[in-house]
């Protein structure tokens, strides 16, 4: 198990590193200095320009200048902030907790809502049920998130007035609040985000849940399951969704790289204070860096998760255990 | 080879969801080549001071925007621009995806280690991610720019998928037949591999072009993408999106275009990928259900489209 967990991990910190060295040969190989597209109409003299190339080391041959990144990113520092001044490392430290609890929540809708919504698809396959369900996920599929959080915003948040739309806490609310008001505050300003994050995503997890479930129905021990009498309840549920739960798993791995690009939309509609609408600032600012550690940060979750889903895989299911 | 394709498509009509999308499709394409000549100049700016902002009704179906423009004319001139990036842009992958995916499936080796290396880790960067790095560079990015940066990074799962399906036909007898008998390289890659390879590719490539718009209306809505005044979707959404409250249509009636536009685009791949893949047919023959998914080579890599194309796909071989 040790040398299959080794060889394993080895591969993820490769594919990761040959990620970081195709990041930073995008950003560079992008035509425009970010110098000169940073002053813009400014005009500025030649001489500061060359201070700033070499105070940000923009003068240096570009295989230092790697050297240099990856040297100070495996120290935690991702360069400083144009927009905001500040380290890189700190800006990703303060957003993540905020799509952290975003997606989780997703997540959560996503593998229980979701996966209920795909059993009942199988079990009605070829039925209006499944046709009507597989087309309503669909077009949620098919939509812009960030249409669907304007029009949520919209409807919920302006025109009835149930819901905060913006923001993640209520900034008239005391800070010293009992706790569980200010929980009950954040959970309100998380409905609207999340739901959209939702509705964008539920097809997927329906989609696989159904195709797994489908498979599994047409073995043979369902076929024994039926014959010796048990209720059709506990052969769906005992016999076949358990077993059509292992390939859902993998879907797990599939999600964060969807949710992480969902989430620079909805965040930054619902000006939830995470990662994903920092890059979104970072984009209209020309922020580099925060581009660049956003990236990276993504990047490392999506390799990381990568790795639990297999490992999670291997120790459920007997049957893929590669070191046995 | 063109009896299997005329089935296949024949299939894809027979379904229910094959059929609806096809029409969908049909009915928005002929909407947007047909649009111009009916509907008034989406440029046109009539009224700024009394025309703007104004309800749907008789005189604009679809109302019009902050700058007094008809909504619908609009609509349909940014289906012109979505519709031919999202097109152009799959075709560039799809084309990408098919020359990376042959030459690593046949070539094997160091190639295919390498190729394949490099695309498990363009992989794990989500596309957006990309896509922001290269374009933020860019002042103004050009239309051109745009399909090509937006094509050039929607092939690594592509080329995964034709690896496989490369792998696969390899072995089998026809192909080993071939070599026997002395054909060349090139003569198998393109009459043996290629049009047996094409159907999967075909559905990526659909599928692919829901993917494109999706993503260029999102950028288009970070100001990366489609540069005002050529009208674009996503950036119409963006346009009305501060005066939402006054006047939705500007934001609702592009957004429901857009996602008309890619359920109709998923409607039709999915039907394909059903009429064109036999195992769709044999869900219900016994699978082996978990080692379906291969640890050896997991689908944790692939990207969620190529995932839902391949949803009952077991063909990679455990390398």
């Amino acid at each position: 198990m040790a040398r299959w967990l080794a060889g394993r991990l080895a591969q993820g910190v490769l594919t990761f590193a040959v990620a970081t060295v195709l990041l930073f040969c995008l950003m560079r190989a992008t035509p425009g200095d970010p110098l000169a597209r940073l002053a813009g109409e400014r005009q500025i003299d030649p001489a500061d320009v060359a201070h700033l190339r070499a105070r940000y080391g923009l003068d240096q041959p570009l295989g230092r200048q790697f050297a240099t990144f990856v040297t100070g990113a495996l120290r935690g520092d991702l360069g400083v902030s144009i927009t905001y001044g500040r380290p890189v490392t700190a800006l990703l430290r303060e957003r993540l907790p905020a799509t952290l609890l975003l997606v989780g929540t997703v997540l959560l809708v996503d593998f229980t809502l979701g996966l209920w919504l795909g059993v009942r698809q199988a079990l009605a396959r070829g039925r209006a049920l499944d046709a009507t369900l597989s087309t309503l996920s669909l077009a949620g599929y098919a939509a812009p998130s960030f249409w669907i959080g304007l029009v949520l915003a919209w409807l919920v948040g302006v025109e009835w007035r149930l819901l905060p739309a913006a923001g993640m806490a209520d900034p008239l609310l005391a800070a010293d609040a009992p706790w569980a008001t200010r929980a009950l505050d954040v959970a309100r300003h998380l409905v609207l985000p999340a739901l959209t994050l939702v509705v964008v995503s539920l097809a997927a997890a329906m989609r696989y849940q159904r195709a797994a479930l489908l498979e599994v129905l047409a073995q043979p021990f369902m076929q024994t399951a039926r014959a010796k009498g048990l209720p059709a309840r506990a052969v769906v549920w005992r016999h076949g969704w358990r077993n059509a739960l292992f390939p859902v798993l993998t879907l797990f791995g599939l999600w964060l790289p969807l949710l992480a690009s969902g989430s620079v939309f909805v965040e930054a509609v619902f000006a939830w204070p995470g990662l994903g609408s920092l890059a979104a600032e970072a984009v209209a600012g020309r922020d580099y860096p925060v581009i660049m550690g956003t990236s990276l940060l993504v990047t490392v979750l999506v390799v990381a998760s990568a790795l639990l889903v297999d490992l999670a895989y291997a120790w459920l299911d007997p049957r893929v255990r590669h070191w046995t | 080879m063109r009896g299997s394709w005329r089935a296949a498509l024949a299939a894809a009509w027979g379904r229910p969801g094959g059929r609806l999308g096809t029409l969908l499709l049909l009915g928005i394409v002929a909407a947007v080549a047909l649009g111009p000549f009916l509907l008034p100049d989406p440029a046109a700016q009539p009224d700024i001071l009394g025309g703007a902002n104004l309800a749907p009704g008789a005189g604009h179906l679809f109302g019009t925007d902050q700058l007094s423009r008809d909504v619908l004319a609009r609509v349909v001139a940014g289906g012109r621009v979505s519709l031919a990036v999202g097109g152009l842009a799959a075709l560039l992958s799809a084309t990408l995806g098919l020359l990376v995916g042959l030459a690593a499936g046949y070539r094997g080796g160091a190639v295919d280690a390498v190729l394949m290396r490099l695309v498990d880790a363009a992989l794990v960067v989500p596309r957006l991610f990309l896509l922001l790095l290269l374009l933020a560079a860019w002042e103004r990015v050009p239309l051109a720019a745009l399909v090509v940066v937006i094509g050039a990074t929607g092939w690594f799962a592509t080329s995964r998928l034709v690896r496989a399906e490369v792998l696969r036909l390899k072995a089998e007898p026809f192909v080993l037949a071939a070599e026997a008998l002395g054909a060349g390289g090139r003569r198998i890659i393109f009459r043996h591999l290629l049009p047996n390879a094409l159907g999967p590719l075909v559905v990526a490539a659909t599928l692919g072009v829901g993917e494109v718009i999706l993503l260029e209306a999102g950028l288009s809505f970070l100001g990366l993408g489609i540069q005002p005044p050529t009208p674009s979707w996503g950036g119409m959404i963006y346009d009305a999106k501060d005066v939402l409250v006054t006047a939705p249509w500007g934001s609702v009636f592009p957004g429901l275009a857009i996602v008309l536009t890619v359920l109709a685009v998923h409607l039709v791949g999915d039907a394909l990928h059903a009429a064109l893949d036999p195992r769709e047919a044999a869900i219900v023959a016994a699978v082996p259900a978990p080692a379906s998914i291969p640890a050896a080579e997991p689908v944790t890599r692939l990207d969620l489209e190529a995932g839902l194309a391949r949803m009952s796909d077991s063909r990679e071989p455990a390398a």
